[in-house]
């Protein structure tokens, strides 16, 4: 089975404290740490695990510049056997249908029988997925967190309210979104790292995807950012202050006051 | 004249809460629009939500046919397609069947696309303003969305507090068309019911990544102990295989409605507050000053959990 998993390279929101840059239309960015979007670690293991199991291959694939290199060789250590980066100037600032547009380009180039991406990425918004399938025509399911291969179909579980798992069966070709938790992402080291550290990545550009520059980018987005805000979503908690003797007496007293303990 | 759809998704014959939040949230992006509801599905349910979103909506357009039983995102995407103004604006619930449509049908409609709303600003020259979360809730935003093409867009359950507005609307059919689909749903697998239920527990003590070890867990339990409370915790902590899912508290894990909920190293995602109902008296501890958590707690502590923990719990013993 010839797999393709759509990645992206995120600031990873368990080792940043998000502060608004001096203008505040945008995150201070300077100091962020980034890494590869949890949930497609998860999409690139399943995608290695089905090769294991029936044979094929896997190709990772981001859109972004020169830095997303980084998260495409990871996805390599892990066991991809290719990567392949899109890049050009005038992908900058694509919204969701953009980026789609983009690797529906590179998708049309190719031939495979399985397209992956992660559930959702750091815009929260799970959206590429949805719009890759409908761009090509192909069945797509999301939130998925089983998949079994049955000739030329799969079943597939979605996760769904209350922890229920809806069962499917999809055709092949098509595109499925992964939920976190459908297998344990294997833990890739420097070792590993180094191995891929040379190989060459092939770089396309607009046009040698066969995309319109004006589709995409700042140019086609009918989503813009306007800016950013850190929310206020309630009062707020009483923060409570003081050695950690005097907070725990604090707190004890207000956990009994409202029944939480004898 | 803005044509405003919303997608109405029900259970059992009775239409889901957020029938009402469409109400205020079709309010917020154009006062004067026309507000259509839509329901799919078939047979008596789906012509007992048709019949009662009238009470709500001046207009409700119903589309029937056997293989909407189920709703399988491919099939109700084509229905939709066959039936709605592509230039309209539809919302839709942002769960688990809205994230499955939505996004493709925003391409088959030739659409604007915006996902898990959270507030409107109304439409100025043609973009509609809007709020939404990034970042696992972590900063906002104000996104402006050309929608001189129509729109899709799927609203956060909860997010708008429901209007009741009196309507004696009326009930058109219309029929589905063409529903064709490389999809079929084969069955639901009812999640597993672990060993300790974590619903009937008065005091929940609920860990998030802060635990930081499988190890650590322990510590959660000992100040559970020491509480008389169970044992919970947040998605990320399943995923990692730590505990079992029967322990989560989220969408999609289970509902809780304890008197105390002790969020331990929780950072406080929309997903898994939407797990805690009867307004519970949250304690969040977090390393992280900024966690989101404190916004919707009663009572915040910065601190590391993996120190803090057992000091509670040593001060809780010592009172016995």
């Amino acid at each position: 089975m010839e797999i393709l998993v759509c990645v992206k390279r995120v600031p990873d929101t368990a080792e940043n404290e998000f502060q608004l840059n001096s203008a505040g239309n945008d995150l201070d960015r300077d100091d962020l740490v980034y890494s590869v979007n949890e949930w497609d670690n998860y999409a690139v293991e399943e995608a290695i695990q089905i090769v294991d199991r029936v044979g094929g291959s896997v190709t990772v694939v981001t859109v972004g510049d020169s830095e997303s290199e980084e998260v495409l060789r990871r996805e390599m250590a892990m066991g991809a056997n290719n990567g392949t980066l899109l890049s050009d100037d005038a992908f900058e600032n694509s919204d969701g249908k953009g980026v789609a547009t983009i690797l529906a380009g590179e998708i049309k180039k190719g031939k495979y029988d399985l397209i992956l991406t992660g559930a959702q990425a750091d815009d929260a918004a799970g959206q590429v997925g949805g719009m890759l399938a409908a761009m090509l025509d192909l069945p797509y399911a999301s939130l998925v967190n089983k998949i079994e291969i049955e000739g030329s179909k799969l079943k597939i579980g979605r996760e769904i309210e209350g922890g229920n798992q809806e069962m499917n069966e999809i055709e092949l070709p098509c595109v499925l979104s992964i939920q976190t938790g459908i297998n344990e992402p294997r833990y890739v080291g420097i070792r590993g790292i180094r191995k891929v550290a040379q190989v060459e990545i092939p770089v396309k550009d607009a046009a040698a995807l066969g995309v319109d520059p004006a589709s995409v980018g700042e140019a086609g987005a009918k989503v813009k950012r306007v800016d950013y805000f850190v929310p206020v979503l309630g009062d707020g908690a009483e923060m409570l202050e003081g050695s950690t003797d005097e907070i725990i007496a604090q707190l004890i007293e207000r956990i009994k006051s409202k029944g939480g303990l004898a | 004249m803005t044509q405003i759809y919303v997608y109405v998704t029900h259970k059992g014959g009775v239409a889901d809460d957020i029938a009402s939040e469409f109400i205020a949230a079709a309010k917020k992006i154009d006062p004067s629009a026309t507000v259509t509801a839509v329901v799919t599905g078939s047979g008596a349910d789906l012509d007992a939500v048709a019949t009662s979103l009238t009470s709500k909506y001046a207009e409700v357009i119903k589309i029937s046919d056997p293989a909407l039983a189920y709703p399988n995102a491919e099939v109700i995407r084509k229905a939709l397609c066959n039936v709605l103004d592509k230039s309209a604006i539809v919302l839709a619930p942002h769960d688990t069947l809205g994230m499955d449509l939505c996004p493709g049908l925003s391409i088959k409609m030739d659409s604007t696309f915006a996902a898990d709303v959270v507030d409107f600003e109304g439409i100025d020259g043609g973009k509609l303003k809007l709020v939404r979360q990034e970042l696992g809730g972590a900063v906002s935003t104000h996104v402006a969305c050309d929608i001189s093409n129509g729109a899709v867009i799927t609203i956060r359950p909860g997010a708008f507090a429901p209007v009741d507005s009196a309507a004696s609307g009326k009930v058109t059919d219309k029929p589905a068309g063409d529903l064709s689909a490389k999809r079929k749903f084969l069955e639901v697998v009812q999640a597993e019911v672990g060993d300790v239920d974590i619903t009937k527990s008065d005091v929940l003590v609920s860990v998030g990544r802060g635990i930081q070890e499988q190890e650590n867990i322990a510590i959660a339990e000992e100040l559970a102990e020491a509480m008389g409370a169970v044992v919970s915790c947040s998605r990320p902590i399943v995923d990692a295989k730590w505990l079992e899912k029967g322990r989560q508290v989220g969408t999609s894990g289970k509902t809780v409605k304890p008197k105390v909920y002790m969020a331990m190293g929780i950072s406080g995602s929309f997903q898994h507050m939407g797990g805690i109902k009867g307004n519970p008296y949250i304690v969040a501890v977090n390393k992280n000053p900024k966690a989101p958590i404190f916004q919707v707690a009663d009572v915040g502590i910065v601190a590391d959990i993996l120190e803090f923990m057992p000091a509670l719990t040593e001060a809780i013993n010592e009172m016995k």
